[in-house]
């Protein structure tokens, strides 16, 4: 005897193996990873202590694809949500050209090959920071965190915030002032910077039911939390200058533009609610991604040029 | 009993969009495989062969 056999088309029974390379990629987040290889790189370079050129390569590759797959692992989980959101609803997951299975698969082969090959190939410190980076990012934040409190982003902005540390350890095997210096500029970067575009991105986090601070709080309450965090990252830059890892050039640089920055967030704060805001926002959520940038260029540029920087007060 | 599987059918779009896959994949291989020859090389560091056993 014998059971009828079935054709079935795509139509009919879901398969996978539908999406292009380029699908594959955009679960890597790229834009996201290059701000993340950019700082890793300007921590490996600001670090004290010499690295082979070559293993200074293979760090940046390791913290890249680390980050590729924390991406992926977090558009598995959050494809749900992305589907509801306009400015997501074309990810690949959402869009139907990759099945959820087949990300998590991707994602965590490329997170264990990162994690392995900075471990056998730099050190283990660095591994070691990130394998705990891609877990903060994808089961902290992304599976706790984001979901279930406003401070999402205040706490979450560590993930971010690793990078430089993980390429200072993969240098040196340590986790000094100097690192945490620049951990601490990331991390005091993010809420301003995610507040402000929730601020005009509000009614696609609210559709989702994406507890962001405006959603909860409301919109003054977050134009104040954004100045008040802005206030509180000055300090912060000021920091790599006070460990020795930053001089003059860092100084008058980052000075100046954490001065517009700041600028930037008193506009958001003083203008009231209406078009003329959203603007002030849209403003400062460009600016801010500029001004980190420009703030780690800066660092880059002293050590490749080797300016001499401050002596570390600690 | 003989039971036969199901038949997927892939359309030419679907086979073109795995070939192209595959393709890159077999790059994302090749290159591999240099970057951990090189990083080997790196590893051992020069003069291999002057060396004290």
């Amino acid at each position: 005897m014998t059971i009828q056999q079935t054709e079935f088309t795509n139509q009919t029974l879901v398969v996978g193996g539908q999406g292009t390379a380029g699908d594959y990629f955009a679960l890597l987040k790229p834009r996201v990873m290059s701000l993340v290889v950019f700082t890793a790189f300007v921590g490996l370079l600001a670090a004290p202590g010499h690295i082979h050129p070559w293993m200074g390569f293979i760090t940046i590759f390791c913290i890249a694809l680390g980050a590729g797959a924390a991406g992926a692992l977090n558009m598995w989980y959050e494809a749900d949500i992305d589907a509801v959101m306009k400015r997501t609803s074309k990810r690949p997951i959402p869009s139907g050209a990759i099945l959820p299975g087949e990300a998590l698969g991707f994602g965590l082969t490329l997170a264990v090959a990162s994690v392995l090959m900075m471990e056998l190939f730099v050190n283990w410190h660095a591994a070691a920071l990130l394998a705990f980076t891609i877990f903060f990012y994808v089961v902290i934040y992304t599976m706790g965190l984001k979901r279930w409190t406003a401070q999402n982003i205040v706490i979450g902005g560590a993930a971010g915030a690793f990078p430089p540390m993980v390429a200072w350890a993969a240098v040196n095997g340590q986790i000094d002032l100097g690192s945490i210096s620049l951990f601490l500029l990331i991390f005091m970067w993010t809420p301003p910077h995610f507040w402000a575009l929730a601020l005009f991105a509000e009614s696609d986090y609210e559709k989702a039911g994406i507890p962001m601070l405006p959603n909860v709080s409301g919109r003054p309450e977050t134009r104040k939390q954004i100045l008040i965090y802005t206030l509180l990252m000055i300090p912060t830059v000021a920091l790599p200058c006070l460990t020795g890892t930053a001089g003059m050039l860092y100084a008058m640089g980052a000075g100046l533009l954490t001065a517009w920055f700041l600028k930037c967030a008193i506009d958001v704060y003083r203008i009231p609610e209406g078009p003329l805001n959203t603007k002030a926002c849209k403003a400062l959520f460009k600016f801010s991604i500029y001004w980190l940038f420009a703030v780690f260029a800066l660092i880059m540029v002293e050590r490749i040029t080797h300016l001499p920087t401050f002596a570390s007060v600690f | 009993m003989e039971i036969k599987k199901p038949v997927i059918a892939f359309s030419p779009e679907d086979l073109k969009r795995r070939r192209s896959r595959a393709k890159v994949m077999a790059w994302c291989l090749v290159a591999l495989l240099v970057l951990f020859f090189i990083t080997t090389i790196v590893h051992l560091g020069g003069s291999i062969a002057a060396r004290q056993v």
